[in-house]
């Protein structure tokens, strides 16, 4: 049963409710760095790793230390707040933990880690763990399974928008007007997913 | 960024020529999510311009006092502070508009019109530009919101404001009001938007060439 509900959780946040295209959560990094292939593997990835562990610390605070202070009303006035300078917080001590240990990865990741901190998919992910009442591990899993559903979009952008530098396109559609037009019929694609769960 | 930009200046450019939206291409996420009618737009529109023209205020009071290497935390917590307060208000007052926009009112914390602008002009600037830069951008912002929402509503839900726009005969799009509508919606505006200035740059550029003859 819990094996059932943990895929449930992965393919929903995947394809159902993919983080970009159904919630538009992430759409400035998506547009943003979305131009070439490599970069766009190199910010699926950090956004992954970041957003699982941001799920992980901002569920504990949420549990061990907003709710026990509930009769004061600590979980409306400081939710916000807190979530937000965790993962600030946290995307910091990720980029100097990264530049000590694997500066291997830092190089190729590092660029992409201050922009995280205001990547509205991150914060939005630890809400949506909190307002769907999540237990640690599919937590984990959501937080996990949002930032592959992310990098997902991410790539497929990527990867027709390195085609569509060769396209002879006019002059008012270049840019961002022709990259909505395609997150639209991809957003129209993966509305066909939407069946896949019926609750 | 001196004090040269007159006030007027300040104040119009957020509405036309650095548009957040149709020019800067930021504040996407709230701007495509919640504008599935023109209510929903004009709420999100108001909040945020409600935190943007706050938060300019506050930063650019302490602009002197905050240490350069930690500006940007301190910035997050003065508009998380604002977010907060929003979300308050909107629960106790405008339930329904609350659980229309859900979990994009506290996410407008992460709204990067807001830190941009804080970064960019409030940082640098004194109280009263700041607020009139923050009441010009939000209004460029709010009116973006309203633009697009109201096209997603009349051609998605045919009304506008809840109330009915075409005869009943015409079938509405429903798309339009799901999340492709909302892209196709932004791309649209913005060809048309784009193709707008590059006209008018061509025009300018042809009188001045007939200037110079």
């Amino acid at each position: 049963m819990i094996i059932a509900k943990l895929f449930i959780i992965v393919i929903g946040a995947i394809f159902v409710n993919n983080f970009v295209l159904a919630r538009f959560l992430g759409i400035c990094p998506y547009l943003g760095v979305s131009k070439h292939w490599e970069s766009a593997m190199g910010m699926g990835l950090a956004v992954i790793f970041v957003m699982t562990l941001a799920s992980f610390i901002t569920w504990i605070i949420y549990r061990y230390v907003l709710l026990p202070f509930e009769s004061i009303g600590a979980v409306a006035v400081l939710q916000t707040i807190t979530f937000i300078l965790t993962i600030a917080a946290l995307v910091q001590v990720v980029e100097m933990i990264m530049r000590k240990t694997a500066p291997a990865l830092y190089k190729a990741l590092g660029i992409y880690l201050p922009l995280i901190t205001t990547n509205c998919a991150v914060l939005g992910v630890t809400l949506l763990n909190i307002k769907d009442n999540f237990n640690l591990l599919e937590t984990l899993i959501h937080g996990f399974a949002a930032g592959v559903g992310f990098t997902l979009a991410l790539l497929l952008m990527a990867g027709i928008r390195e085609r569509l530098e060769f396209a002879k396109l006019p002059k008012a559609a270049q840019g961002f007007a022709i990259a909505f037009i395609i997150a639209a019929l991809m957003s129209l694609s993966f509305l066909g997913f939407s069946g896949l769960i019926t609750e | 960024m001196e004090e040269k930009q007159s006030i007027f200046s300040v104040f119009s450019n957020g509405i036309f020529k650095e548009n957040p939206v149709f020019v800067l291409v930021l504040g996407m996420c709230p701007l495509l999510a919640v504008t599935t009618s023109a209510i929903n737009g004009l709420g999100m529109g108001l909040a945020a311009s409600f935190v943007l023209i706050m938060s300019n205020l506050i930063i650019s009071l302490v602009r002197n006092f905050i240490p350069d290497k930690v500006r940007i935390p301190a910035f997050i917590v003065v508009i998380a502070t604002f977010v907060t307060i929003v979300q308050f208000v909107m629960k106790g007052f405008f339930p329904a508009l609350d659980k229309a926009l859900g979990i994009f009112i506290p996410l407008i914390v992460v709204n990067c019109i807001i830190l941009g602008r804080a970064e960019a002009f409030a940082s640098k600037n004194n109280p009263i530009r700041a607020i009139i830069d923050g009441i010009g951008m939000g209004i460029g912002f709010t009116l973006a919101l309203l633009l697009i929402g109201g096209v997603r509503e009349v051609l998605g839900a045919n009304k506008l404001f809840g109330y009915l726009v075409f005869p009943e005969t015409f079938k509405p799009l429903v798309f339009m009001i799901l999340p492709p509508g909302g892209f196709l919606t932004m791309g649209l505006l913005l060809m048309f938007f784009n193709w707008i200035s590059h006209k008018r740059s061509i025009t300018e550029a042809k009188k001045q060439i007939a200037a110079k003859e």
